[in-house]
C-alpha cells in the first residue's frame, strides 16, 4: 500500500491530527508525507520524528496562504505522477474542502471523518459516524486513489523519535487560483476541543448564579450574560489546570453566553476527549450524541433527573459554583500544580 | 444577481435515529430542512437584498422534499426547484454534485451558489466543494461574512484559527455556517405564498444526464456500541469533600 499522508499545517503548526495519520500510515506499511506552503521547516522536521519515510514539499508562496484551487490542483497533479493508493488526511476546515476538490478531479471520491479503517490486500473499508455520531456507517470507494480524512483522537499518536529525518523531494505547485487572500484575523485558540484530552463544557445552567449580583446598569439580558460569563470563568480555570478546552451545549451558546466555536453535539463538534465534564448541562439527545466517544463523562447537575447522568461514569447532584471550584482547587492539589 | 441555495432534507436533529435492517430508521420524526441549510437561505436573502437579485432554493430528493422547499419559500426564496428521479436514490458526494451542477447550468445566469456548512444526516460537508470543482467556480468555504462587488465577492472564512478574508471573482460556490446571522422564521405572506408556490419537478433527462454511478458505497450500518454505563453518585459533607472524593475516583481510572 503506497500511502500519502497530508500534513495540514497553518502557518508552520501542524494539526496534530497529522501525526496520528502518519501513524495511521505506518501501520499500513511505509508513510510518504506531503507538505504545501512556504517556511515549513518546523512542519517537515516533525513529520520524519512521527515517521514519515519520505518527504514530498510544494513549496510556493503561491501555496502560503490556503486557496481550495491551488491545494486541490497541486495534490491532482501529484497523485497523478505518483499514483498512490492511499492519501491520508487529519479532518480540517481546509483538508475537507480541497481533499474533496482533488479526488473528484481523479474520478474518485474522499471519505471524511474517519474513526476506523480496516486494510485487507487492496480492499479499504472505512468506519466513520453519520447523523452526528447516532449511527456509524462502514464504506468503501471504488475510485483510485483512495481520499480519507481522519478523526482528531481517533487513532493513537505515535511516539516522536526526536533526531529522526529523511529525504525531501521538491514537487511542482499548481498556481491556478481563483482567489486572493487579503488577511487573517487570528483568533486566540487555546486548545482545540477536536484535539482536546479533557473537556470542561457548560450549560445554561452557568448562567444561575444566585450568589453573584451584576454590575448596575445592565438590563436582565446582559445581566443574565454578564452571569453566565462569570459561569464560564469557573469552568475555564478548571479546564486551564487540566490542560483542556472549554465546551458548550447549544442552549448555552444559543443565550449568548459563549461562542459557537465552543459548541459540543448536534450542530456543533462531535468530540472524543479522554474526560468530558459537563457542568449545568442537561443533555439533550442530540449533545449526547456529540459526546459518545468520550472515554469518561462526569455530570455535575442540579436536578437528578437530567439526562446527562446517564452517560455519565460519576455524577455530583449539586450547585455547580460550588463543586467546580472545589474540583478545581482539589485537581490542583493532586496535580501538584 | 441571481443567487441559488442547495438545501437538502433530513431527520429532523431530535430524532432518535436507529440502524434497523440495514437502513436507517428515524421513527416518526418529521424530515426538516437540513438546519445548516437554513444559514444558506438566510445568507441568499441577505445577499438578494443587498444587490436587488433573486433566490432560487434548490433541492435533489424524493416528493416529500418539496415541504423542505416550501421552507425556504416561506422565508422569502423566490422559487424552487426539485431534482427528483428514481435513478438518484444511491447518490454519493459526488454524484450530488454532478447533478446538482447540472441543474445550476440549466438555470443559468447564476452569480452565486450557497450551502450549509453540512448535513445532519451523512454529513461529509463536501458537496458545496466538489460542485463548484464540476462547474470551474471559485470555492469559498466556511463564510461567515459575504460582501457582493461588481464581479467578485469578498468573505471572511471561520477557520480553526480565527478568520481568513478572502476575495474571489462570481460566479463563485459558498458554505456558509451560522455567523452569516440567525436564519429568519417564516413569515404569514411567506407561508402563504408557499402553500400556493408551484414547484417544477427536474428529472435526469430534463437534466440531460445519466445517473452518475456511485464512488463510496456503503457495505454496513452500525449503531453505536453500547455502553456498560453504571453511574456513580458522588455524596459527600462539603463541596471540598465531594470534589476530593470525586478527583481521586477520577485519577484512580487513569483516563488523564
Amino acid at each position: 500500500m503506497k500511502t500519502f499522508v497530508y500534513i495540514d499545517h497553518f502557518k508552520g503548526d501542524a494539526q496534530p491530527a497529522a501525526w496520528e495519520a502518519l501513524g495511521l500510515a505506518k501501520s499500513f506499511g511505509s508513510a510518504i508525507a506531503v507538505v504545501f506552503g512556504s517556511n515549513v521547516d518546523d512542519v517537515i522536521k516533525n513529520a520524519f520524528e512521527y515517521g514519515a519515510d519520505e518527504v514530498l514539499l510544494a513549496d510556493d508562496s503561491a501555496l502560503t496562504d490556503y486557496r481550495a484551487e491551488t491545494y486541490a490542483s497541486t495534490l491532482t497533479a501529484l497523485a497523478s505522477s505518483l499514483s498512490p493508493n492511499l492519501i491520508l488526511f487529519p479532518t480540517t476546515t481546509r483538508t475537507r474542502e480541497f481533499a474533496a476538490m482533488s479526488a473528484l478531479d481523479l474520478n474518485s471520491n474522499v471519505i471524511t471523518d474517519a474513526t476506523g479503517i480496516e486494510v485487507n490486500g487492496d480492499s479499504v473499508v472505512v468506519t466513520r459516524p453519520i447523523y452526528e455520531g447516532k449511527l456509524f456507517e462502514k464504506v468503501t470507494c471504488s475510485g483510485t486513489p483512495q481520499f480519507i480524512t481522519i478523526r482528531g483522537r481517533a487513532f493513537p499518536k505515535p511516539e516522536q523519535q526526536v533526531g529522526r529525518s529523511g529525504t525531501i523531494t521538491k514537487v511542482e505547485a499548481k498556481t491556478d487560483s481563483l482567489s486572493t487572500v487579503e488577511g487573517y484575523s487570528v483568533a486566540a485558540v487555546g486548545v482545540s476541543l477536536s484535539d482536546a484530552g479533557v473537556i470542561v463544557s457548560g450549560g445554561r445552567g452557568v448562567s444561575n448564579n444566585p450568589s453573584l449580583t451584576p454590575p448596575a446598569g445592565l438590563d436582565d439580558k446582559q445581566a443574565e450574560i454578564w452571569k453566565a460569563q462569570q459561569g464560564f470563568g469557573l469552568i475555564t480555570e478548571l479546564a486551564t489546570t487540566l490542560g483542556g478546552a472549554v465546551g458548550a451545549s447549544r442552549a448555552a451558546v444559543d443565550a449568548g453566553y459563549i461562542p459557537y466555536s465552543n459548541q459540543v453535539g448536534q450542530t456543533g463538534k462531535v468530540v472524543a476527549p479522554d474526560l468530558y465534564i459537563a457542568c449545568g448541562i442537561s443533555g439533550a439527545i442530540q449533545h449526547l450524541a456529540g459526546i459518545r466517544s468520550a472515554k469518561m463523562v462526569v455530570a455535575i447537575n442540579k436536578d437528578s433527573d437530567a439526562p446527562i447522568f446517564k452517560q455519565a461514569r460519576y455524577g455530583v447532584v449539586g450547585d455547580l459554583f460550588q463543586i467546580v471550584p472545589a474540583l478545581n482547587a482539589a485537581f490542583k492539589k493532586k496535580l501538584g500544580k | 444577481m441571481k443567487f441559488i441555495a442547495c438545501i437538502k432534507q433530513v431527520p429532523d436533529s431530535e430524532a432518535k435515529v436507529k440502524a434497523e435492517g440495514g437502513a436507517v430508521s428515524w421513527g416518526d420524526a418529521p424530515l426538516v430542512i437540513n438546519p445548516f441549510d437554513e444559514y444558506a437561505v438566510e445568507g441568499a436573502l441577505q445577499q438578494r437584498e443587498a444587490t436587488n437579485g433573486s433566490v432560487t432554493a434548490l433541492c435533489i430528493g424524493p416528493e416529500s422534499a418539496r415541504e423542505a422547499l416550501k421552507h425556504a419559500l416561506a422565508m422569502g426564496a423566490d422559487e424552487a426547484i426539485l431534482v427528483s428521479d428514481p435513478a438518484l436514490n444511491e447518490l454519493d458526494t459526488v454524484g450530488a454534485a454532478r447533478v446538482l451542477a447540472a441543474a445550476i447550468q440549466k438555470i443559468g445566469g447564476v452569480d452565486m451558489v450557497l450551502f450549509g456548512r453540512q448535513t445532519l444526516d451523512t454529513g461529509s460537508g463536501v458537496t458545496a466543494a466538489q460542485t463548484a470543482r464540476v462547474l470551474g467556480w471559485s470555492m469559498l468555504g466556511l463564510v461567515g461574512q459575504i460582501k457582493v462587488e461588481e464581479r467578485s465577492v469578498q468573505v471572511e472564512r471561520v477557520i480553526e484559527e480565527g478568520r481568513q478574508s478572502v476575495k474571489a471573482n462570481l460566479p463563485a460556490v459558498l458554505s456558509v455556517v451560522q455567523s452569516i446571522g440567525e436564519p429568519r422564521y417564516p413569515s404569514f405572506m411567506g407561508i402563504r405564498k408557499a402553500g400556493k408556490a408551484t414547484i417544477p419537478v427536474w428529472s435526469l433527462s430534463d437534466l440531460g444526464i445519466t445517473a452518475p454511478a456511485p464512488l463510496v458505497t456503503r457495505s454496513e450500518l452500525l449503531n453505536p456500541p453500547a455502553r456498560e454505563m453504571t453511574i456513580e453518585i458522588i455524596t459527600g459533607d462539603s463541596p471540598t469533600a465531594i470534589a476530593e472524593t470525586l478527583v481521586e475516583k477520577i485519577l484512580a481510572e487513569k483516563v488523564l
